[in-house]
């Protein structure tokens, strides 16, 4: 009961925050409520058990990548989006066709055959220890490509993003 | 208990989101910021699917472990693809001076 009243919560702050994030006009807004959608779906991970990617999604994601996000958009100065005509018409049929598009998945989902299955809290536990033996046992060249593609990255970003000299 | 397709719809909803932001949106930060939600959504379901699999055969519990480390490696690719994305960004700002995708149409200078 305790768990289903804490999914309908996470959950439903998650939706108001991704809505609110098509709404605003101005980034720094939707970058505010994206952190919140992350920070909510970090609860969600708790309650699926996931207690290192909880932490890995509140540090990573809510507390990495957006302060980079939320800094870009203070250095370019980025201002309420302008609407052309192209995106009046993508507004008109977008919209609709997401209402659709989720409703339809949603039926397809709900009228499914393994639906009546649940999820029990805590049957899955993922601690950092156990996968960070996973990581350095099974998934160990993969760990040490994404190494190689995190210094491929950071030479990226120093790249593109200097200025040039003259 | 909660049924697994409540996650899933949770997560189909949020990756509907995060198309028609791509869609709509005519800010190119705010474009990428809807990639980083539809990554978050597929996150949530890899999330699920693991807890659902370990639910079933409880004893088998490290097998099915690997879908938290797929969504560990889908942060870190999230990760660098927001750096480099968002230097590319910066980049085209300071060519262009604008950060309207529809602006940003010419090849040539």
């Amino acid at each position: 009961m305790l768990h289903l009243a804490l999914f309908i919560i996470f959950g439903g702050i998650c939706v108001a925050g991704a809505i609110n994030l098509l709404a605003q006009k101005h980034p720094i807004d939707s970058a505010l409520s994206l952190v919140v959608v992350m920070g909510s779906l970090a609860g969600l991970y708790l309650l699926l058990g996931a207690e290192f990617l909880a932490a890995i999604q509140v540090i990573v994601y809510a507390g990495a990548i957006m302060v980079l996000f939320v800094f870009t958009i203070m250095l370019l100065n980025a201002g309420e989006e302008e609407h052309t005509h192209g995106s009046k018409i993508a507004l008109l049929f977008g919209v609709p066709s997401m209402v659709v598009g989720s409703v339809l998945i949603a039926y397809l989902l709900l009228h499914s055959d393994p639906s009546t299955r649940s999820v029990n809290v805590g049957s899955l536990y993922g601690p950092a220890r156990t996968i960070g033996q996973l990581l350095f046992t099974n998934y160990l060249l993969p760990f040490e490509i994404t190494s190689v593609l995190i210094l491929i990255a950071i030479m990226g970003a120093v790249v593109l993003a200097r200025r040039e000299s003259q | 208990m909660i049924p697994l397709s409540c996650y899933l719809v949770l997560s189909a909803f949020l990756f509907a989101c995060g198309v028609t932001g791509f869609l709509i949106k005519r800010n190119i930060i705010t474009i990428f910021m809807s990639i980083e939600l539809m990554l978050n959504a597929v996150n949530l379901s890899f999330v699920a699917f693991a807890s659902y699999w370990g639910t079933l055969f409880p004893t088998r519990n490290v097998e099915f472990l690997k879908g938290q480390v797929f969504v560990f490696f889908v942060m870190v690719v999230a990760a660098a693809e927001a750096a480099v994305g968002l230097a590319i960004i910066i980049a085209v700002f300071r060519t262009r001076e604008t950060l309207n995708p529809d602006r940003v149409n010419l090849l040539k200078l």
